[in-house]
């Protein structure tokens, strides 16, 4: 694991991140959300999950990114945000972002370095997926197809108006 | 040196903070799904840390349960958005603070 590459992965992550979170055009910080995940994706290529990181490029920037400027597209009227920052949500997330560094940094047992190993095949991942996961990888089958027909259901125009509307 | 569990960590607990901070305080809807997608992220990251650094990395649990979160945070956000839709359709805004019909 070479400690540049983090260094230069973590500084670029995390400033997308608070561009994401912190810019005032929302397709900015949508394109900066965009970045944020390629970053993570370099995180899990950096721990040799290669496949959960392309899984996360494929998913994120390929797909959640794309959904997300569909929708600022499709929901004009307010592409900017107020402004106004709520501070009593940025208290919250500076004590709770204090509690886990308390957290990290009280337990001595996660100062180690990675074991030597392997590395994880795809064929590998395959196998535990087809025997070991084989349930939860129905269920997650099931909850997607829930999942694309609520969201053609949300999005479906009501009947009645666009006979009106004609 | 190479980089440590703690240091994966910490940058984790950022990277959800952040998160935190966008889903409390802005006001935009699609602002606030991006919130939940990083807090997201940062649990994956976590899970990931610690499959690789867990004695017995040839089981590849941690991987599983990031590969199925992945799949459910795509599905949440898919929904997420149509509603974001939605609600724009009726209410010409998606500004959470103007969404307060149910307001006693």
């Amino acid at each position: 694991m070479n400690s540049a590459a983090f260094v230069v992965i973590a500084i670029l992550t995390l400033a997308a991140a608070l561009a994401a979170a912190s810019l005032r055009k929302l397709i900015h910080a949508a394109l900066s959300f965009a970045v944020a995940f390629v970053g993570v994706a370099a995180f899990f290529f950096l721990l040799s999950a290669e496949f959960v990181g392309l899984v996360q490029v494929f998913v994120y920037v390929g797909a959640v990114a794309v959904l997300i400027v569909f929708t600022i597209l499709l929901t004009r009227r307010d592409v900017q945000d107020t402004g106004k920052l709520n501070w009593g949500g940025a208290v919250v997330a500076i004590a709770v972002f204090g509690g886990l560094l308390w957290a990290i940094f009280k337990t001595p047992a996660l100062s180690i370095a990675a074991p030597q190993s392997e590395p994880l095949t795809v064929k590998r991942i395959g196998e535990v997926l087809m025997t070991d996961y084989v349930w939860p990888l129905q269920c997650v089958g099931l909850v997607l197809t829930a999942a694309l027909i609520g969201a053609l259901i949300l999005v479906m125009e009501d009947r009645e108006e666009v006979k009106k509307v004609k | 040196m190479t980089p440590t569990l703690t240091i994966f960590l910490v940058v984790s607990a950022t990277l959800f903070s952040i998160g935190l901070l966008a889903a409390l305080s802005r006001r935009h809807a699609i602002f606030i799904l991006i919130g939940i997608e990083l807090m997201l992220a940062a649990a994956n990251l976590n899970f990931i840390a610690f499959w690789r650094f867990s004695p017995q990395p040839q089981q590849p649990i941690g991987v599983m349960v990031a590969i199925f979160s992945i799949a459910i945070a795509a599905a949440e956000a898919a929904v997420g958005l149509a509603m974001v839709i939605a609600v724009y359709r009726h209410y010409r805004t998606t500004n959470v603070d103007q969404l307060d019909q149910l307001k006693g």
